[in-house]
């Protein structure tokens, strides 16, 4: 899987235009976010909706950390004034943005883990919500609903290549580890597997810390690779685009957050190019708006009809 | 004002909220009983009742007809999503149904951008929605009387429907087991499309007190009910209609009430602090205010 996506990263590197190098920059910043999800949803079966809170922490945290103290005193003015001086590397920006979702992820997580199925939703959902109203107030850090601004763009094509590229393997990985055959064996049978003495609670916790912190470290890449943002990024948009995509590609297994990641995308700017298009050559007397959504979500209710494990199913590719 | 004034005063705004609020989280529960599905998409019911509201609300009709228009729309809506998008799945996992109402919840409100507009637009209510009147010191507006009265209205013919009549009776007899009930030789089917029509009316009805307190529609206008009968439907028991009720009593209550005592600067994190006690519900006592039949979802 890594040879072709290195393969079409340098032929976009090389001949694409400026517009298919950011395309393939975010492809591969969501690839990271969908195999956070890929890391808890897929091994454990429970749906996380709080996962783009967990990229909004990332943002924000990164951000805070990597900012010069003159764009801060811009962008940030009733910032804590000890926070102001503190700048870090760009590498150690992204990592203390994991580890900060990482954090949030580990002191209310545990609890949440006991709960599945529908409970398991509800209540990622509503920590989804928490997160996104404390965002949207803190302002001292957040600059309120209000648009931060001032990253520098260090996010460039190939960084986020080799985010994706080892996260992947990360992914890989920890599938097989001996905690994640016992998540899986959890997600196949709740009782089996308490009986045969797997702390379900536990495994779950380790697996929705990790993704956290994976899915904060893409949300601090793509702070920089955006540069200026608000909360409302971090909210139920991209939540439907990144679980449309570990739907559509199957989240049961690493090969399909890749081909989910990729079809998606696909899907998304080749209706956007329709969209934009129909816009240029006006027609409508209206704006179209809207169209790309409409086709992905009707890709992903075909998917759950017709194929509910989704495009990989639980299939690895070996290449 | 007095303090018995006060309280009057509090009562009143609780219950009309509360009730505006019970009936979102029936309309939610009493689907969920039956399939175990969390519908996503039933916010989406109250925005298409609102955008017939809109769409008629201009015309030659007098506003009582459009508004049955506007609910009639919201229960065939339900029916065509429960044909089209949700047998398919009935099958299927609770998490697969659930992440499918998400889908059909995006479906239609990027469908309404597209088709109508990304911008809210301004609905025509009657004046009655704005209107207060004075009652011995009390400001009552009328907009809440009537949905104070229109919601225990149909929580009474709810309870009628659901005690006296043969189909009725089957709604509850599936929610508790629905292999037994068919197995006595109710249609599954016949049960499910009652149960989404019911869901649909109630959405249909909040639409109009919800947009007649708001004057206006947008592709988004769903997703704060859809976010209060979550809220309200785990509070008080995913399992139970009693529940449902009372949890969206005192989510009312509790929404006027925070509104009273929390401080300026505390208050723009109310959502924050409703969701925190949805957490905490979930977490140490799961099953809501009102126990239902059976839990399976803890470990």
């Amino acid at each position: 899987m890594i040879g072709p996506l290195v393969i079409l990263a340098s032929v976009v590197h090389l001949f694409g235009g400026e517009v298919l190098q950011r395309i393939l920059t975010v492809l591969f910043i969501n690839l990271v976010m969908v195999l956070g999800l890929q890391i808890f949803m897929g091994n454990s079966g429970v749906v996380s909706f709080a996962q783009i809170g967990f990229m909004g922490i990332g943002a924000y945290a990164s951000a805070l950390f990597s900012m010069s103290p003159q764009a801060k005193a811009m962008a940030l003015r009733n910032l804590y004034s000890w926070l102001v001086p503190v700048q870090v590397p760009f590498a150690l920006a992204v990592i203390i943005g994991g580890l900060m979702a990482a954090l949030v992820a580990a002191l209310v997580g545990y609890p949440l883990m006991r709960l599945s199925g529908a409970a398991a939703v509800i209540a990622t959902f509503a920590l989804l919500i928490i997160v996104h109203t404390v965002l949207i107030n803190w302002s001292e850090v957040t600059n309120g609903p209000r648009t931060l601004f001032g990253l520098d763009g260090y996010t460039t094509l190939w960084v986020s290549v080799a985010a994706g590229i080892l996260f992947l393997l990360v992914a890989l990985w920890f599938k097989e580890t001996p905690l994640g055959l016992q998540l899986r064996a959890s997600r196949e049978d709740e009782a089996a597997a308490a009986s045969i003495g797997i702390d379900i609670v536990w495994v779950r916790w380790v697996a929705f810390v990790l993704a956290a912190f994976i899915t904060g470290v893409a949300g601090a890449l793509w702070a920089h690779f955006i540069t200026s943002f608000s909360p409302l990024a971090f909210y139920l948009p991209q939540t439907f685009l990144i679980i449309s995509m570990a739907i559509i590609g199957g989240s049961a297994s690493v090969s399909g957050a890749v081909v989910g990641a990729l079809a998606v995308t696909a899907i998304f700017e080749g209706v956007r190019g329709i969209e934009n298009a129909l816009n240029i050559a006006a027609v409508f007397p209206f704006a179209v708006s809207g169209l790309t959504e409409v086709c992905l979500s009707i890709a992903m209710i075909l998917i759950l009809i017709l194929r509910p494990s989704g495009i990989m199913g639980s299939r690895e590719l070996r290449l | 004002m007095n303090v018995l004034q006060e309280v009057l005063q509090f009562l009143i705004n609780a219950l009309s909220l509360g009730g505006l609020y019970a009936l979102m989280a029936l309309g939610l529960v009493i689907v969920y009983g039956i399939l175990r599905l969390v519908n996503f998409a039933y916010g989406e019911l109250v925005m298409v009742a609102g955008y017939t509201l809109l769409m008629l609300g201009t015309g030659p009709l007098p506003w009582l007809i459009v508004a049955a228009i506007s609910v009639g729309m919201a229960v065939l809506t339900s029916l065509l999503l429960e044909r089209v998008a949700f047998r398919p799945v009935r099958q299927a996992s609770a998490t697969t149904m659930l992440i499918t109402s998400f889908a059909v919840s995006a479906l239609l409100q990027n469908a309404a951008i597209l088709f109508v507009s990304p911008r809210a637009k301004a609905v025509v209510t009657p004046s009655f929605f704005t209107e207060n009147f004075q009652v011995g010191g009390l400001l009552i507006s009328k907009g809440n009387l009537a949905g104070l009265v229109v919601s225990l209205l149909l929580l009474g013919l709810l309870t009628l429907f659901l005690r006296r009549t043969l189909l009725g009776i089957a709604l509850r007899a599936a929610a508790d087991d629905f292999v037994m009930t068919r197995l006595v030789g109710i249609r599954a089917n016949q049960v499910i499309a009652a149960a989404f029509a019911i869901s649909g009316f109630f959405a249909g009805v909040v639409a109009l007190f919800w947009i007649g307190r708001l004057g206006s529609v947008g592709p988004f206008v769903g997703s704060t009910p859809v976010l209060v009968a979550f809220v309200a439907a785990v509070v008080g028991g995913m399992q139970s209609l009693t529940g449902a009720v009372i949890g969206g009593y005192l989510l009312g209550a509790l929404t006027v009430g925070l509104q009273l005592v929390l401080p300026q600067s505390l208050l723009d994190y109310r959502q924050a602090f409703v969701f925190a006690i949805v957490l905490l519900v979930l977490l140490f006592r799961p099953q809501g205010l009102v126990r239902g039949t059976t839990i399976t979802e803890r470990v």
